[in-house]
């Protein structure tokens, strides 16, 4: 019993860290109607960004300036943007038309003479971290601006396969410009095991206090993303873009703001999975793999449903624990011989798919009724 | 917009008749051409960038010191496979008949697409080298002609590495009624051992507890649960890349003590340990017989081959044990075209006479010592009926700073290996038609 606890109570937990990668495809999904198949990718890119910026000792000074000087940028011109009003709009001759490029260079170079201050030591975590979610707004920007500004309008499933495009860049990129190597990542989670119910099963039951952090984490962001969805009213523009798009942009609401906005979102949601993900398996390539992870996830959850991504993650890890550790037993009790496990991959898209047979929408997902 | 856009594919263009141009050298007619299937991009990266940089500077250092093997530069072109099979077969096709005489041998540095070209070897008649992986009955050269499982097969591992834990426990008569783990990939690599394993439990009675991890080996909580709560005396860990840190730290999770771990050779190297911090202090792996540390080579590597021709390795990196094993499969393949060129001429030799060069290669202690290797290497003498050559190992244990040595020289057992290679490598020559040569014929 106490092991089947272990296993259950394991398996929740990283559900929950699964949640965290489905979370981004949902956010983006609601508000575009876009499957980003990237967001796998994005972790990736969020965790390395943090990691040059945090500790740089792992790759080169040169780097690290860059990284700096970009999340500099990125800074300046949202600074810019803000103070003009949310638009950089300007007159033809009237010299604020070059503004946004004066404020880009100018906060880059500032950024790039502060990171070489900091040299090897790299930044403390509480400018480290605003400065790599400075970079995924960045990346946010160049997709929005590069990829789905010249294919609006177009079928979700060319703007679908762009992201898979973005995909492999961003893989590939990354890999070019930061090295392939693992980068631990130590912003001080504890990674002890604790035990629970000692006094009742012997042993206890073992629970790992950086599956704890990141669950608490995970609990956290969801509440303000809730909060930001419900309570600003960039989230009432988000929600109500999501409903409709040319209702939304008839009541004047800029899709393309929007859609840059939310993946920025996303791209924060990366870098939270990468944060919890990253100080448990050190930042390296296989973090893309966890888009895979999320796709059972979404499809138990719904595309569209923020709680049908965290419980379809508790449901998945849950369950492709429990029928890892049990699929031996189950075999031999079936047919007399133990079948080794390695079915965890699979078995996740099997119960998947049985909640699919049910409900084609998910679990949480919007039913679509269309009247002819 | 699209101007633009007509620029921009005129451009792409333009660059890719130009890399087209560059990605195509003209081969010199006095060339020797080596293929390197590596991977630098990927799960697998972390392990495969040091291996092929050793490789390629070993190829560097030849060129650059000595002119080449015997007055033939070696003219070497690296292809990224990722570790995947399909890759490693595409980069074979595609890279199997360059140069003057074709590709000189393939090491693939891969299980899975070891047993893919392993098949079309013999028809393009090009050796497969395979030192310290690949399949392990391939050991019997009177049945796999193409194959070459150098310095070690798994099987040879899994007997070592047993005859080490036997050795720590006390013999192996206290092996009986243990347990032992083997938290293996779920590919063929990981699944090598097994045949091995469950005769050794059978003949001395402990308990084999087979926990496969699916690739790339980043999520393992319930492999490491499972043994918390079976708690194996001692668990055998056959991972490679990401996996093998992976394990050390579920294995740190779940209170596992990391000295009652054994690695395979490709699960003892820099890569594997230092992700995972302090956890990973007390564990141990095997050494495919060198470890890490430098040796006399050492100083030619960094005389000719660092900062030249296009070498991306970092001074402080050679030395490591996956860097060393690179110059070590090198120099063995040279060592080779040097044996068959005694016999066929000092000029590009075909794959199959290099085939002949890797069956006669025969390495002294004296030889070992002339090209750099002393210390890191044993003799080791090729034969029709021999393909391994030698089966010697040892074990070193992860300090939390380096690698430390921590038992004396282990040989592989005859008495099982030989058995399990013969009938083995029978059954696969019966399924492929085969007709085993007859090694005393061979010269």
């Amino acid at each position: 019993m106490a092991f089947f606890l272990e296993v259950l109570i394991g398996g929740l937990l990283t559900g929950v860290l699964y949640s965290l990668v489905a979370l981004g495809f949902v956010l983006i999904f609601k508000a575009s109607g876009v499957f980003n198949f990237a967001q796998g990718a994005m972790v990736l890119m969020a965790g390395l960004a943090l990691v040059q910026l945090f500790e740089p000792t792992y790759i080169g000074l040169w780097h690290f300036v860059g990284v700096g000087a970009l999340s500099a940028a990125v800074v300046g011109l949202l600074v810019l943007r803000t103070v003009r009003g949310g638009t950089f709009a300007a007159a033809k001759g009237d010299w604020r038309i070059h503004l946004p490029k004066i404020v880009a260079v100018g906060a880059g170079l500032l950024g790039g003479v502060l990171a070489l201050a900091g040299g090897a030591k790299g930044w403390p975590l509480w400018l480290a971290i605003p400065a790599a979610i400075a970079v995924m707004v960045a990346v946010a920007w160049v997709v929005e601006r590069w990829v789905l500004r010249p294919l609006v309008n177009q079928e979700g499933i060319i703007l679908f396969m762009a992201t898979l495009g973005v995909t492999f860049f961003i893989d590939g990129f990354s890999q070019t410009l930061f090295g392939s190597n693992v980068y631990p990542l130590n912003i001080g989670l504890s990674k002890d095991p604790m035990f629970l119910l000692e006094g009742v099963f012997e042993g206890g039951i073992l629970v790992n206090k950086l599956d704890i952090s990141g669950g608490v984490i995970a609990g956290v962001l969801v509440a303000g993303l809730a909060v930001f969805f419900q309570k600003t009213r960039i989230g009432r523009a988000l929600r109500a873009v999501a409903d409709d798009h040319a209702a939304a942009q008839s009541v004047g609401i800029p899709l393309n703001w929007i859609w840059f906005i939310v993946w920025s979102v996303a791209g924060v949601v990366a870098l939270v999975a990468a944060i919890v993900w990253g100080s448990k398996l050190g930042i390296q390539f296989s973090l893309t793999f966890l888009a895979l992870k999320a796709l059972p996830v979404l499809i138990l959850g719904g595309f569209t449903s923020v709680p049908g991504a965290i419980v379809g993650g508790l449901l998945i890890g849950a369950g492709e624990k429990v029928a890892e550790v049990y699929f031996p037993v189950v075999t031999k009790f079936l047919t007399g011989t133990a079948m080794p496990g390695g079915v965890e991959y699979w078995f996740a898209y099997v119960l998947a798919l049985l909640f699919l047979l049910f409900r084609p929408q998910g679990l949480f997902g919007e039913r679509i009724i269309e009247r002819v | 917009m699209d101007k633009i856009t007509n620029r921009l594919a005129a451009l792409a263009l333009a660059g890719a008749i130009g890399l087209t141009g560059v990605a195509a050298p003209a081969f010199a007619q006095n060339e020797q051409f080596i293929p390197i299937l590596s991977y630098r991009t990927g799960a697998y990266a972390p392990n495969g960038i040091p291996f092929a940089n050793g490789m390629s500077d070993y190829y560097r250092l030849i060129n650059n010191r000595d002119g080449g093997i015997n007055g033939v530069k070696i003219a070497f072109e690296e292809c990224e496979t990722g570790y995947a099979t399909d890759k490693g077969v595409e980069c074979y096709e595609r890279l199997k008949a360059k140069g003057p005489t074709g590709a000189a041998f393939f090491n693939p540095l891969s299980t899975g697409i070891t047993f893919a070209l392993t098949e079309k070897a013999p028809i393009d008649k090009i050796p497969i080298i395979t030192m310290g992986y690949g399949r392990s009955e391939s050991r019997n050269g009177a049945v796999f002609t193409w194959n070459f499982p150098l310095l070690g097969t798994y099987w040879t591992a899994a007997n070592i590495a047993m005859q080490h834990i036997a050795k720590e426990m006390g013999g192996f008569d206290k092996l009986k009624g243990k347990k032992i783990a083997l938290v293996f990939h779920d590919s063929p690599y990981g699944k090598e051992p097994i045949p091995m394993l469950t005769e050794m439990s059978k003949a001395h009675g402990f308990e084999l507890v087979l926990l496969p991890v699916t690739h790339p080996g980043v999520e393992q909580k319930s492999q490491w649960l499972q043994i918390r709560q079976q708690r194996p005396d001692y668990t055998l860990l056959w991972g490679w890349g990401v996996m093998n840190s992976t394990s050390v730290k579920e294995a740190a999770a779940v209170n596992y003590p990391r000295d009652k771990m054994v690695g395979v050779w490709w699960s003892g190297a820099e890569p594997d340990v230092l992700p995972a911090g302090d956890q990973s202090t007390g564990y141990k792996a095997l050494m495919l017989q060198h470890g890490s540390g430098k040796f006399p080579v050492h100083a030619d590597i960094t005389k000719h081959a660092l900062g030249k021709d296009g070498s991306q390795s970092k001074p402080d990196d050679i030395d490591d044990v996956l860097y060393n094993r690179g110059m070590v499969n090198a120099m063995l393949g040279v060592e080779a075209i040097r044996t068959a060129q005694k016999r066929f001429g000092n000029k590009p030799l075909t794959g199959e006479q290099i085939r002949w060069g890797l069956e006669n290669l025969d390495l002294s202690a004296a030889r070992i010592k002339e090209l750099g290797f002393e210390g890191a290497l044993k003799p080791l003498k090729i034969s029709c009926g021999d393909h391994e050559g030698t089966r010697s190992g040892r074990v070193h244990q992860w300090t939390g700073k380096e690698w430390k040595v921590i038992s004396d020289w282990y040989e592989g057992d005859d008495k099982l290996l030989v058995p399990m290679v013969r009938d083995t490598s029978a059954k696969y020559a019966e399924e492929k038609k085969i007709t085993a040569r007859d090694c005393s014929k061979e010269s």
